[in-house]
C-alpha cells in the first residue's frame, strides 16, 4: 500500500526566482494565502511558522535550502489539540525550469497512519498553489473562501 | 453503461478565476481544447450516450468515447479510451469525470480518473504527468487569454509497461 502523501504537480510561467520568492517572502503569501504569513530566516535547522492574521497555525523547521530549486520544512499544524499530538510532517518544494516555464511540485508527506490534517491538508494546496498560479501569472491571486474547501471545522 | 464498479484513481483539484460556464466551455470545444491541449480538438455531442472524440491536428483519432453524465455546467462523464491497439482490451475502459462547482469568486474544477480494474502506478504515470500539464494550461487560457507552452511526451515508464502488456504505443 502506498503511504499516505500528498503530491500536488501545476506549471507556472514565471520564473524559479519569482517562485521561490512567492514562496518564502510573507509579503506574497498574504496575497495569495488567506493572509498568511510564512515566516523564517530560511536558513536550515531555522525555525519556520505559518501565521495568519496574527494567529500561529502552523510551526517548524527549515530541512533543506537550495535557492532557487529545492526547499523543504518541517510542519506542525498546532491550531487543534489532536494535531497537536500527532508528529511533525514534511513539505518539500521541487521548482523546475521547464521551457519558459516552472514545474512546481509539492510533496507533503511523513503522516501518521490516520491523520487528522492530510484531508485538510489535500484540499488546502491545491486552493493556495493556484491562488499562487494566478497571482504569479495574472496579478491577481483567488479569493477562495476557506468555507469553500470542505474541510472539516474550517468556517 | 453502469459506472458504479469504477474507482477513482487519479484526483486533480484545480481553482479557476473564471464562471462554471466558461470552464464548461474549455473543457468540451476544440477551439479552447486545441489551445490549452497541446493542439488536439475536443469533440464532445453534450447528452448521455452522445459521443466523444479527441483529435489530432490531422484529424485522426487520439482518444474515443461516450458521454455518461452531461449536467452542464456542473459535471461531465466520459469514458476516455486511448485510441492504442489493444488498450481497452487489457485495461478496460478509462472513466473521466469533471466537477465544476463555484468557489466564492472562482471556480473549483475536479478531475477523476477511474477504472474497474487495478492499474499500476505505472501506467497511472501517464494521467498523473497528463492531467496538471492540461489542467494548468487550461486555467492560464481562461484567467490570461495564454495557454501555456508545455511540451509532454508520455512518460518512458508507462510506454514500457504498455508495451510489456503486449498494448501497441506509437
Amino acid at each position: 500500500m502506498r503511504k499516505p502523501e500528498f503530491i500536488y504537480v501545476t506549471y507556472i510561467e514565471t520564473t524559479p526566482e519569482k517562485l521561490w520568492e512567492a514562496l518564502t517572502n510573507s509579503e506574497f503569501s498574504r496575497r495569495y494565502w488567506w493572509g498568511t504569513e510564512v515566516k523564517s530566516d530560511w536558513k536550515v535547522g531555522s525555525p519556520f511558522a505559518l501565521v495568519m492574521n496574527g494567529t500561529t497555525t502552523d510551526v517548524g523547521e527549515v530541512l533543506e535550502v537550495d535557492r532557487p530549486r529545492r526547499l523543504s520544512y518541517t510542519f506542525h499544524h498546532v491550531l487543534s489539540e489532536a494535531a497537536r499530538k500527532e508528529r511533525p510532517t514534511k513539505v518539500v518544494f521541487n521548482l523546475e525550469p521547464y521551457g519558459k516555464l516552472v514545474k512546481l511540485t509539492l510533496t507533503h508527506e511523513d503522516f501518521e497512519d490516520g491523520s487528522v490534517i492530510l484531508d485538510g491538508i489535500s484540499k488546502g494546496w491545491p486552493a493556495i498553489l493556484s491562488s499562487l498560479k494566478s497571482m504569479l501569472e495574472s496579478g491577481t491571486a483567488l479569493a477562495i473562501p476557506p468555507s469553500c474547501l470542505g474541510i472539516e471545522g474550517v468556517q | 453503461m453502469n459506472i458504479d464498479h469504477f474507482k477513482p484513481a487519479i484526483v486533480y483539484t484545480i481553482y479557476i478565476a473564471s464562471t462554471p460556464e466558461k470552464v464548461w466551455q474549455a473543457l468540451t470545444s476544440a477551439e479552447f481544447s486545441r489551445k490549452y491541449f497541446s493542439g488536439l480538438a475536443v469533440e464532445a455531442e453534450l447528452k448521455v450516450g452522445g459521443a466523444f472524440a479527441v483529435r489530432t491536428p490531422d484529424c485522426s483519432l487520439h482518444i474515443g468515447g461516450e458521454v455518461i453524465e452531461c449536467d452542464p455546467p456542473r459535471k461531465l462523464t466520459i469514458t476516455w479510451n486511448v485510441n492504442w491497439p489493444g488498450l481497452v482490451e487489457k485495461l478496460g475502459p478509462t472513466l473521466v469525470t469533471y466537477e465544476i462547482e463555484q468557489a466564492g469568486e472562482a471556480v473549483k474544477l475536479t478531475l477523476i480518473q477511474a477504472h474497474d480494474r487495478p492499474i499500476s502506478d505505472d501506467i497511472l504515470s501517464g494521467g498523473r504527468t497528463g492531467w496538471p500539464a492540461i489542467l494548468s494550461s487550461l486555467k492560464s487560457v481562461l484567467e490570461t487569454g495564454q495557454a501555456l507552452v508545455i511540451k509532454m511526451e508520455p512518460p518512458q515508464r508507462m510506454l514500457a509497461a504498455l508495451k510489456q502488456m503486449g498494448i501497441g504505443t506509437p
